[in-house]
C-alpha cells in the first residue's frame, strides 16, 4: 500500500542517507529506489487577479487548488491534462519556481514550502527542471558553454578536470558535438536546443528532474529521440523524473505512474499499466478515448471516442462538489454538492470519483442523472441506463 | 629498456588529444564568428547611407580627439584674432565669402578675426564631450532604473515610471536656463567653462534618461517571462545575476541603438543652450555660440552663419542615419 510509503520515518532516514559522500555510486548516496523523495499535501496556488487603482483583489485563478502526491525515488511521475488545468504551475511549484499559496512540498522530509532564494541555493542542485520551449529556454547571447556551465558557476562547484571539460562531457552524453561549445543557440534545431536543456539540468547531477512538457514543441519524430534519451539518463544516473505533458502517447512511454489533473486538481493517480487498461475516473477514460490510433485496421475495433461537452470551466470560479460534474455523463447530484477525495480503490490506484468506471459505485443510491449529464452523456455517445434519467418534468422544468 | 619505451609512448601519445582539442578549440573558434554581432555587422555592410552616416561619426570623433592636431596643421589657434585679415571700416572679413583663403580655410570671423576653422573643430570637441558623456550618464541611469522598473514590478515599477513621467514632461530649456544664472563660477574644483560643461553633462543626462528608461523597461518586460530566465532561478540565481547576465545581453541592442539616436539630441540641446547665452562660455567655442554671434553679421557675412549650422546639421544627420541603419541591423526580425 502506497500508506506505507507516506509514512514520516523514511523521511529522515533518507535525509540522513543524503550526505554528500563523493566515494559512492550515485545511488547510494539517494534515497533508496522507491522511497519517498517528493511528498506534496494539499499543494495550492492561487493567483490573484487585482482590480484598480489600489490594486484591490476582486478573485484568484485557482490554478492549483490542493492536490496530494508523492515521487518516490528512481520512478518516473508523468502527470497529464488539457491545457490550463494547472499541471505547469505544478512543476513550477515544486521546484519552487513559484511560492505555493498553501499545503507543503517535502523534498528528501525536509520542508521547502517556503524557502527563499537563499534557502534554495543548496536544494537547487538536487531538484533541476527541464523546460517546454527550447527557443526561449535558452538565452540568445549566451554560449552553449557558458549556458551549460551556468550551473557550477551560480552553484560555486568546480568539477572533476575543470568546468569546460566538463561541459564538454556533458554535451556528448546528451549527444551533441563538444566541439560547439562556442556555438550560440541559433545556429541548433529545436531537438539540438532540447538536448542543451537536459544538459544543463543536468550538469549538477540532481536527484528529481522536472520536465515541463519536454518535448511538446518538438518534431514528432524529434520527440522519440530526446524521449529515449530521458530514459537512457535516468537509467545511467538513477534519476527521479516528474514528466508533465499532455500527449498520452508520450507519457504512456516515459512513465511508472500516471497523475491525471483536472482544473487543478487530481483526479485520478495510478501506475501505468493499471491506468491505461482499466481508468476508473470518467475524465481519464474521456483522454484516453481521444488517442488516435495509427492503425487504421485497429481504429475499427476501438471503441467509439467518447466526445466531452463544452469547455473546460473557468479556474477563477470552479464548480462545486466535483469539479467534472459540468462536464460528466455519470455525474448525479452528490456530485454536485460532494467533492469526491482522492482514495484507493485498487491496489496502486486512486482515483477522486463517486460513480467511478471498472470499479465499485462510491454513491450508489444516487443513480438520477444530472439534466446536464443526460446531455453529456448524448454527445458523449454512452448508453444511459432508463431508471437513470430524471422525470421528464422535472427536466422541463429546468431547462424552462 | 621496454618500461622507458612504454613511457616514451605515453608520453607521445598524450600531447596528440591536446593537439586535437587546439583544432576542435580554433574550428570552434571560426564557428563563434557568426555570432549575432556578425550577422549584425554584414546587414550594416548593406546598408550604404548607414555607412556613410556611420563614416562621418567616425571622422567627427576623430576631429574631436585629434583637434589640436588639426587646428595646428590647418589654422590658427582658436581663439587668437588676427585681426588684419579683417577690413579696417566694417571689421568684416577681407575677400569673397567671409575671407576663405588657404591660410584661413573657413574664413576669419567679423569683429574678432579669430580663424573660424579651428573654432569649429574645437566646436565640434565640446559639442561631442557634452552629446556623449550626457548620453553616456542617460544610459546608466535608464538602463538600471528601467531594468529594474521592469523585472520587479509592484509598486518599484509604480514609483520609477511616475519619476521618468515627471522628468519627460519638464521643461528642461527654461530649467537649465535658471539653473545656469544660479550656480557659481567655480565650483567643486573646476572653474570657467569646466563648471559650465559638468552642469550640462548632468542635466541633460538628467533628463535624457527617461526615453533609455522607458525603452529598456519595456523590454525588459517582456524578456524577463522568458524561460531561460525561470531556469536561471531554477539554478539559483539571484536577482543581480538574472538582471546584469541574463537580461542585459539581451538590452544591448535597443540600448545601442537609442545611444546613437540620442547624441544627436543631444547636440541640438548644447547647441540650442550655447545660441541662448546658457552653454558653454563665450571664449570657448561652440556651434551654438557661433551661431548667436552670427546672427548680428548674417545680412554682411553669411558665410560665418552658414558653418556652424552646416556642422550641426550635418553631425545630426549623420548620427541619425547611423543609428536607424543601426536599428535595422540589430533587430532579428528585420527584412534584410
Amino acid at each position: 500500500m502506497r500508506e506505507n510509503n507516506e509514512d514520516r520515518p523514511a523521511a529522515p532516514a533518507a535525509e540522513s542517507a543524503s550526505e554528500p559522500d563523493a566515494g559512492t555510486v550515485a545511488l547510494d548516496k539517494d534515497a533508496a529506489p522507491g522511497e519517498v523523495l517528493l511528498k506534496v499535501t494539499g499543494l495550492q496556488k492561487h493567483f490573484p487577479i487585482r482590480k484598480g487603482v489600489l490594486q484591490r483583489q476582486v478573485g484568484s485563478v485557482k490554478a492549483v487548488d490542493g492536490i496530494d502526491f508523492d515521487v518516490r525515488s528512481g520512478e518516473t511521475l508523468g502527470v497529464v491534462g488539457e491545457s490550463g488545468c494547472g499541471k505547469s504551475t505544478m512543476g513550477r511549484l515544486i521546484t519552487r519556481l513559484l511560492e505555493p499559496t498553501a499545503g507543503t512540498v517535502e523534498f528528501e522530509g525536509r520542508d521547502i514550502t517556503h524557502l527563499g532564494v537563499r534557502g534554495m541555493r543548496p536544494m537547487r542542485r538536487d531538484v533541476q527542471m527541464i523546460f517546454q520551449d527550447p527557443y526561449s529556454s535558452l538565452n540568445p547571447r549566451h554560449t552553449v558553454g557558458a549556458i551549460v556551465s551556468a550551473p557550477f558557476k551560480l552553484q560555486g562547484v568546480t568539477p572533476e578536470g575543470g568546468v569546460k571539460k566538463e561541459v564538454q562531457r556533458l554535451l556528448e552524453v546528451v549527444g551533441l558535438n563538444p566541439e560547439h561549445y562556442n556555438r550560440y543557440p541559433h545556429e541548433f534545431s529545436g531537438g539540438q536546443r532540447q538536448r542543451i536543456g537536459i544538459a544543463r539540468a543536468l550538469a549538477l547531477k540532481p536527484k528529481l528532474v522536472v520536465a515541463d512538457e519536454p518535448v511538446s514543441a518538438l518534431d514528432v519524430s524529434i520527440q522519440a529521440q530526446v524521449v529515449n534519451l530521458l530514459d537512457d539518463l535516468q537509467q545511467e544516473m538513477g534519476l527521479t523524473y516528474v514528466i508533465i505533458a499532455h500527449d498520452l502517447s508520450v507519457i504512456r512511454h516515459v512513465s511508472d505512474r500516471i497523475a491525471v489533473m483536472y482544473l487543478g486538481k487530481i483526479v485520478e493517480l495510478a501506475d501505468r499499466k493499471s491506468l491505461y487498461e482499466s481508468p476508473m475516473h470518467p475524465y481519464t477514460n474521456a483522454l484516453l478515448s481521444a488517442v488516435p490510433v495509427p492503425d487504421p485496421r485497429r481504429r475499427a475495433a476501438k471503441s467509439e471516442r467518447i466526445l466531452l461537452r463544452g469547455d473546460v470551466p473557468s479556474p477563477i470560479a470552479p464548480p462545486s462538489g466535483c469539479r467534472f460534474h459540468t462536464r460528466c455523463w455519470k455525474a448525479t447530484e452528490i456530485c454536485k454538492t460532494a467533492e469526491p477525495p482522492l482514495i484507493p480503490l485498487a491496489t496502486g490506484h486512486q482515483v477522486a470519483c463517486h460513480h467511478p468506471e471498472n470499479a465499485e459505485d462510491q454513491a450508489p443510491q444516487d443513480t438520477v442523472l444530472l439534466t446536464a449529464a443526460v446531455e453529456a452523456a448524448e454527445a458523449a455517445g454512452v448508453e444511459v441506463p432508463e431508471t437513470a434519467v430524471p422525470d421528464a418534468s422535472k427536466a422541463e422544468a429546468t431547462e424552462a | 629498456m621496454t618500461a622507458p619505451m612504454h613511457d616514451t609512448t605515453t608520453d607521445v601519445d598524450e600531447p596528440a588529444p591536446v593537439a586535437a582539442e587546439a583544432t576542435a578549440e580554433s574550428k570552434a573558434k571560426k564557428v563563434e564568428g557568426r555570432s549575432l554581432k556578425q550577422i549584425a555587422w554584414n546587414r550594416l555592410k548593406q546598408d550604404k547611407v548607414a555607412l556613410a552616416g556611420g563614416i562621418v561619426v567616425v571622422l567627427l570623433v576623430v576631429v574631436s580627439v585629434f583637434a589640436p592636431v588639426l587646428v595646428s596643421l590647418f589654422g590658427h589657434p582658436p581663439n587668437e584674432g588676427n585681426l588684419d585679415q579683417l577690413e579696417d571700416l566694417t571689421n568684416l572679413p577681407k575677400g569673397a565669402l567671409g575671407g576663405i583663403s588657404g591660410d584661413h580655410l573657413f574664413g576669419v570671423e567679423p569683429n574678432t578675426g579669430r580663424d573660424v576653422f579651428s573654432r569649429i573643430v574645437y566646436g565640434a570637441r565640446i559639442s561631442m564631450l557634452v552629446a556623449v558623456l550626457a548620453a553616456a550618464v542617460a544610459v546608466v541611469l535608464g538602463t538600471l532604473f528601467g531594468i529594474i522598473a521592469g523585472y520587479f514590478g509592484g509598486w518599484v515599477d509604480a514609483i520609477i515610471s511616475r519619476v521618468m513621467d515627471v522628468l519627460l514632461s519638464f521643461p528642461q530649456l527654461l530649467f537649465i536656463i535658471a539653473l545656469v544664472s544660479v550656480l557659481p563660477d567655480d565650483l567643486l574644483g573646476l572653474s570657467g567653462s569646466g563648471v559650465r560643461i559638468a552642469t550640462l553633462v548632468l542635466v541633460i543626462g538628467l533628463f535624457g534618461w527617461p526615453y533609455i528608461g522607458r525603452i529598456v523597461r519595456g523590454q525588459t518586460l517582456s524578456l524577463r517571462e522568458r524561460e531561460y530566465v525561470e531556469a536561471a532561478r531554477s539554478l539559483g540565481g539571484g536577482s543581480r545575476h538574472i538582471l546584469f547576465r541574463e537580461l542585459l545581453p539581451n538590452l544591448v541592442a535597443p540600448i545601442t541603438v537609442y545611444t546613437t539616436l540620442m547624441i544627436p539630441t543631444n547636440i541640438l540641446t548644447e547647441a540650442a543652450l550655447s545660441f541662448l547665452g546658457a552653454g558653454v562660455r563665450p571664449p570657448t567655442a561652440s556651434w551654438g555660440g557661433m551661431l548667436r554671434d552670427a546672427l548680428s553679421v548674417y545680412e554682411h557675412d553669411p558665410m560665418f552663419m552658414v558653418f556652424p549650422g552646416l556642422a550641426i546639421f550635418l553631425t545630426v544627420l549623420a548620427f541619425n542615419l547611423f543609428g536607424d541603419g543601426l536599428r535595422d541591423a540589430l533587430d532579428p526580425k528585420g527584412t534584410r
